[in-house]
């Protein structure tokens, strides 16, 4: 098995007309290990896979691949694979041909060639449609035909762009469930693209937020999750996404640390901001996500927020509260807020409902640049 | 374009109708081949005799006499075998280098791509006739007068055919290609064996329309062609009608043998051809 780290260093694409598509991204994905792309769309990350793989040239910085540069290596000497969004299966041959076709071009002698067919046929449940034309065969198995036309070269890199996006969405479930299997038990590299977060966070080691082209942050999905770095992050990562609004943070003379809500001054737990000093509001982009509030059933400890429900979503396992947030001016007061309740509370829409805020999973960020606040006034 | 709607009686009424209308503009177009096939089948006298009424479409006794005068008369087989020549090399020849261009101008990224397609663009309004005699006075500088060459080399490349192969090429999925090319095949192997076998409709739209364009060709040979050693089909049909004496069914005999491989590619061809033409995005 062939295994490779790929590391990018400042990688920049600019296209003639001026467009920054990537802008001085750096990242290394780890011999094994499989990485997730993932951003808006146009954020910049097929483009990223299509660097890595060769179609385009990079503008500056360089790619290395199993420590080689591979800048100036055209796609087939770079050892890498790639499955492209609609397969590109070759229409006019079996799948026994698509298959085939890379090891043609390797001019491998043929016992070995057949060997190759057949392991990789088998490892993806192919043997009984080699004979099939790609035309005769459903969605899923187009996808299997594609990925053991890319996995018989053993490459040493393994891209995907946005591989499940043609496919329903159990059999989106299934496929993804596979990919993992399979890539656990080849341990190839994987580079893997999509627009999806939940796939991303179930299917990366770990996971690249990528936005305008610009590198947002790496980490596992409990990273991105609970210490996103930026509001970007905070408001991509997570279904339903996080609640954020501008506010004010205030410390009193007795060390507690008041957050605005609306006419609430909601106490914050101890460990928030040591080295904030007593004395001035300060203005704070508040992050909370929808299971820092919970609906009051009975006694609550800690703060609680009076809020109009506009609707309730019953997921069966849990429902979701939409509410206006509790804010008076400002322009936040307009985007609904989520929160994630037991699936016994009594809710309905219209009426007013308490709210508890788990004041100790609050995240700030700088209103000036949308930065988490985390790290500058943290001991 | 078929009338839809309706119900019942003026369902089939509209049908009827329709079916009427395009029968009738069938028979218009079909009515010169069927004349020239049923003439060629009858006596020389009763050809002109009969030209006049519905009797020109009844072959009455038909026989072969016209066919077997024709092959008396002239080296019909010779002609035939230089319209082959010719034709068959412009074609198979055009289809390589024209697809290979049209590749070319729609996929691949070159200084001046821009310029020189705006001016094969510009090749496609220019008619054959405003350069033939600066062609000829140049293919006569080569010594090339009176040869299979002459005849093939200035048509093998064609503003129009690389048009056609461009317009396909551009609407294959680029997938296809980069998929090719992570696979680890070069340039030619991408073209041969992943191009070329989807492209297939534009392949048969380009043989069929160059071998049309082609097999009825006369000025040029007229021009450069001065025995009939080299000499193609429709230039001999034309000598052979002012070779005496003037007999009409022979020449219909002679019209329908070099009619007939036309005919015979279009019909081999059609399927493919018509899905090309809807392909290159040149309806109507």
């Amino acid at each position: 098995m062939t295994m490779a780290a790929v590391e990018l260093r400042h990688v920049e694409k600019r296209y003639a007309n001026g467009t920054l598509a990537i802008g001085d991204v750096s990242l290394t994905i780890d011999d094994g290990e499989l990485m997730v792309f993932v951003g808006p769309s146009g954020c910049g990350k097929s483009t990223l896979l299509r660097l890595m793989a060769g179609l385009e040239a990079v503008t500056g910085g360089e790619i290395v691949v199993g420590g080689r540069v591979v800048n100036d290596l055209p796609p087939q000497q770079r050892n890498i694979a790639m499955v492209f969004q609609n397969y590109a299966l070759y229409p006019h041959m079996t799948v026994r041909g698509n298959i085939e076709f890379p090891l043609r071009m390797m001019k491998l002698p043929r016992e070995e060639a057949r060997r190759r067919l057949q392991h990789t046929a088998a490892l993806l449940g192919l043997e009984p449609l080699l004979d099939a034309s790609p035309r005769q065969l459903a969605g899923g198995q187009r996808q299997r035909v594609a990925m053991a036309r890319a996995l018989v070269r053993d490459p040493a890199v393994f891209l995907l762009d946005e591989p499940l996006s043609n496919l329903d969405a159990k059999l989106r479930g299934e496929i993804r469930a596979e990919i993992l299997s399979l890539q656990r038990r080849t341990g190839t590299t994987m580079a893997y693209v999509t627009h999806d977060q939940v796939e991303a966070m179930t299917l990366g080691d770990r996971v690249a937020v990528l936005n305008g082209g610009v590198l947002q942050q790496v980490g596992t999905a409990q990273t991105l999750y609970a210490a996103p770095v930026n509001t970007f992050v905070a408001g991509f990562i997570g279904s339903p996404p996080m609640n954020l609004f501008h506010t004010t943070v205030q410390r009193d003379t007795h060390g507690v640390l008041y957050m605005a809500m609306g006419r609430h001054q909601v106490p914050m737990a101890a460990p928030h901001w040591p080295r904030l000093a007593a004395g001035a509001a300060v203005p704070v982009i508040a992050g909370l996500r929808p299971e820092a509030l919970s609906c009051v059933d009975g006694d609550s400890r800690g703060p609680v927020i009076e809020v109009m429900v506009r609707s309730v979503e019953n997921l069966g396992h849990e429902k979701l509260i939409i509410f206006l947030p509790p804010l008076e001016g400002g322009l936040d007061n307009t985007t609904p807020w989520t929160a994630r309740c037991q699936p016994r509370v009594q809710v309905v829409p219209g009426v007013h409902t308490s709210l508890a805020v788990d004041t100790a999973n609050v995240i700030f960020f700088d209103p000036a640049d949308g930065r988490a606040l985390a790290d500058q006034w943290t001991s | 374009m078929r009338p839809v709607g309706g119900s019942g009686l003026l369902h089939w009424a509209k049908y009827t109708a329709w079916y009427l209308f395009t029968a009738s503009c069938a028979a218009v177009f079909a009515a010169p081949v069927v004349f020239m096939v049923v003439g060629s089948l009858k006596p020389d006298d009763r050809v002109l005799a009969e030209a006049g009424g519905w009797r020109a479409f009844v072959p009455g006794h038909a026989s072969l006499q016209n066919y077997h005068d024709v092959f008396a008369r002239v080296d019909f087989g010779l002609f035939f075998l230089n319209s082959a020549v010719i034709v068959g090399a412009i074609v198979a020849g055009g289809l390589v280098v024209n697809s290979l261009a049209g590749y070319a101008f729609a996929r691949m990224r070159w200084r001046g791509r821009d310029a020189l397609f705006a001016a094969v663009l510009a090749l496609l309004i220019i008619p054959f006739e405003a350069i033939a005699v600066p062609l000829f006075y140049e293919v006569s500088l080569f010594g090339w007068r009176n040869t299979y060459v002459v005849q093939i080399a200035p048509f093998v490349a064609n503003a129009f055919s690389i048009y056609l192969f461009y317009t396909f090429f551009l609407g294959m999925p680029r997938e296809l290609e980069e998929a090719a090319r992570m696979d680890g095949a070069g340039f030619f192997h991408t073209f041969f064996r992943i191009i070329v076998p989807n492209a297939r409709p534009v392949f048969a739209t380009v043989t069929i329309l160059s071998f049309l364009m082609f097999w009825g060709s006369y000025l040029w040979p007229l021009l450069v062609t001065s025995g009939p050693a080299v000499r193609p089909l429709p230039v001999a049909v034309a000598e052979f009608k002012t070779l005496p004496p003037l007999k009409w069914g022979d020449i219909l005999a002679f019209g329908v043998m070099m009619v007939a491989p036309a005919l015979l590619i279009f019909v081999f061809f059609q399927r493919w051809f018509i899905r090309g033409v809807v392909s290159s995005g040149i309806k109507g």
